[in-house]
């Protein structure tokens, strides 16, 4: 082998000795992410598992310095996010059904493509801020309903997107089995396409819904806030995050226990509707 | 797939047997085959008309926040866009210190959540044994799945107390006395304010910016790699010299993404930036967002102006983000065409 230089030497280990630096640096870019989410999931352990109690979940919100829970708000919260779902469910696998099966000639199914991507990453803001000038201004009121068509709007990109996503990676093979047995091609859809994809349309719309669950911005002026028990889905209607927003800010010490309950019950619902949703499309991929 | 549907001849080939005795049968089948191409006309319709729905949607959002902020864009024209001035009692409105807060404190962010990321994805797919991966990828994307709302609680009952007590003084006093950048670190340590809002934005998006990088990282063939680890490459000169090169749209596109949330996001904002209609240089001084104004004020505004100006705010927010959202995809689907191409 040739005779190293000490000029050469010296090249290779400024070079190894850069690699060292930034393989540290990404290795701390690393521990960096994961040191906020410990510290996040630490401090909810801490400040949240204090405060749940069956009160929490059995009493509706208090005044200031009174017992109270969050039953009004969790069951707003469930009712908002189902009618959520089920308005967006239908209309997203629909959608997501023309992208992936009729549109693949054609601009209709690249441009509404295009503009579901944005609508996915829009400020969830604006979308209530849609909401209020197309509904509640027109009804005159704030609404679970209203809240529940904000929230709609944040399913169908995420269904949508995940439709499309789940019916393109079914092969052709076995569409073109169905047509060559003389199955009319919306049969082969709902009996062949929708059958392989299940899981997959299934994964996404869970994933729509633990975003939804923690969703509060679009509710703020849609839904409002009711400090009763309400079913009443034309009412302005409680719901956990709004609560849990204007606990937080409040200066009553009790008022931030209970935001406190809240955040954990947010938080491990939304987390655990996540990792059931992995757990699902990972046993189908397996 | 090229297949054709039900082209007219196929309907001998599904009826072999043209005897007498199948008439009726033939009847009944044509009958079928009818209903058949009336349901498929039927769901391709309707699944199309859900499709042209969704892109609707950004056109009607657009169009309803356009006609109700009227008012305000009648009232201060182009102003709008660099006035300080928001007193609802005297019915003045600008967006100066909204934009300028959500300018500032969605790059500070991106400042913060950029190197953060790439140091991520390349720990991702270049350092870590295979069994880690999936782990830390997952313990990453969780940070995107935990609501805005609780990052808010979490930034102003956790983070903002150890922040003024342990961080900002020693901002101040070492950055404080220096010439230009001393004016960024002026005034008391609160606590709350853009930095914070900044910090707290920064590990929101660094979850969704490091999986497009990591995603597109895995893009890059194998054999490129190995061709430059052959020549003696180190791995940090793959991942700058080959990686990088090869992916620059996508991790333009998935920094343009980040950016996108970053702008939108609301409430952990809400929480931390402090909602003081002020301008200042300070980046320890509290502000506003666009995002933050709308949820601090909007329920209670009254007024025609006031809530119209507030709508203009939102149209401002909807326009910027989806301009930087159409960049983010348009780079993406051209790293993914690039792919297409290669593959």
């Amino acid at each position: 082998m040739q005779r190293e230089t000490p000029a050469s030497q010296r090249i290779y280990r400024a070079r190894r000795r850069l690699n060292r630096i930034n393989m540290a640096m990404s290795a701390l870019g690393m521990a960096f992410g994961l040191f906020w989410l410990a510290w996040i999931l630490l401090t909810l352990l801490r400040y949240g598992f204090g405060a749940l109690s069956w009160q929490l979940l059995s009493q509706p919100t208090p005044p200031p310095g009174s017992d109270g829970g969050l039953f009004n708000a969790i069951v707003g919260s469930v009712l908002m996010a189902g009618t959520a779902t089920l308005i967006g469910t239908p209309v997203g696998v629909l959608a997501g059904t023309y992208l992936a099966e009729y549109g693949r000639r054609g601009w209709l199914a690249p441009a509404t493509r295009f503009i579901n991507d944005i609508l996915l990453s829009a400020p969830s803001i604006v979308l209530g801020l849609f909401i209020y000038t197309v509904y509640v201004a027109r009804v005159g009121h704030f609404s679970g309903f209203a809240g529940a068509l904000a929230l709609s709007l944040i399913v169908i990109p995420v269904v949508v997107r995940t439709t499309d996503d789940m019916l393109k990676l079914i092969p052709d093979s076995l569409r073109e089995a169905a047509i060559a047995l003389g199955a009319p091609k919306w049969k082969m859809i709902t009996r062949v396409s929708y059958r392989a994809a299940r899981t997959g349309i299934a994964t996404g719309v869970l994933l729509a819904v633990a975003r939804i669950s923690g969703e509060t911005a679009p509710l703020l002026f849609t839904a409002l806030n009711n400090q009763f028990l309400s079913r009443d889905m034309n009412a302005p209607m409680a719901n956990l995050p709004v609560v849990i927003f204007q606990f937080a800010m409040s200066p009553y010490d009790d008022w931030h226990k209970i935001a406190w309950g809240g955040a954990i019950l947010i938080t491990l619902s939304v987390l655990g509707i996540n990792i059931l949703a992995r757990l699902l499309f990972r046993q189908k991929n397996a | 797939m090229r297949v054709s549907f039900r082209s007219p001849n196929n309907k001998s080939v599904m009826n072999p047997s043209p005897h007498s005795q199948a008439t009726s049968g033939s009847q009944r089948r044509a009958a079928r085959v009818g209903l058949s191409r009336l349901g498929d006309v039927l769901f391709e319709n309707v699944t199309r008309l859900f499709a042209t729905l969704v892109l609707a949607t950004l056109l009607a959002i657009l169009a309803s926040l356009v006609v109700t902020s009227l008012p305000s864009l009648k009232a201060f024209g182009l102003g709008f866009l660099w006035s300080d001035d928001w007193d609802p009692v005297r019915d003045q409105f600008g967006a100066l210190v909204p934009i300028y807060g959500t300018l500032v404190s969605s790059g500070i962010a991106m400042l913060i959540a950029l190197p953060i990321s790439f140091g991520i994805a390349i720990f991702l797919t270049e350092m870590s044994p295979t069994w880690l991966k999936r782990p830390l990828g997952t313990a990453i994307e969780l940070l995107a799945a935990i609501p805005s709302i609780i990052y808010g609680m979490w930034g102003l009952f956790v983070f903002t107390p150890a922040f003024s007590q342990h961080v900002q003084p020693l901002l101040i006093a070492v950055f404080g006395p220096l010439p230009v950048i001393g004016r960024l670190f002026q005034g008391p340590p609160m606590g709350i304010g853009m930095l914070t809002a900044g910090i707290i934005l920064a590990i929101m998006v660094i979850p969704f910016i490091s999986s497009v990088m990591r995603d597109v990282f895995e893009l890059v063939p194998a054999v490129l790699k190995e061709s430059a680890y052959g020549l003696g490459a180190t791995t940090w000169e793959v991942v700058w010299k080959v990686v990088l090169p090869y992916t620059r749209t996508g991790v333009v596109g998935g920094i343009m993404l980040g950016l996108g949330r970053a702008l939108g996001e609301t409430m952990a904002v809400t929480f931390v930036i402090g909602n003081a209609q002020r301008l200042s240089t300070s980046l320890l001084a509290p502000g506003n967002s666009i995002a933050s104004s709308l949820a601090n004020e909007f329920a209670e505004a009254v007024g025609d102006l006031y809530t119209s100006s507030l709508i203009e705010l939102g149209l401002i927010l909807f326009l910027i983000t989806t301009i930087v959202l159409a960049i983010a995809k348009l780079l993406l689907l051209r790293m993914g065409r690039l792919e297409g191409a290669k593959a």
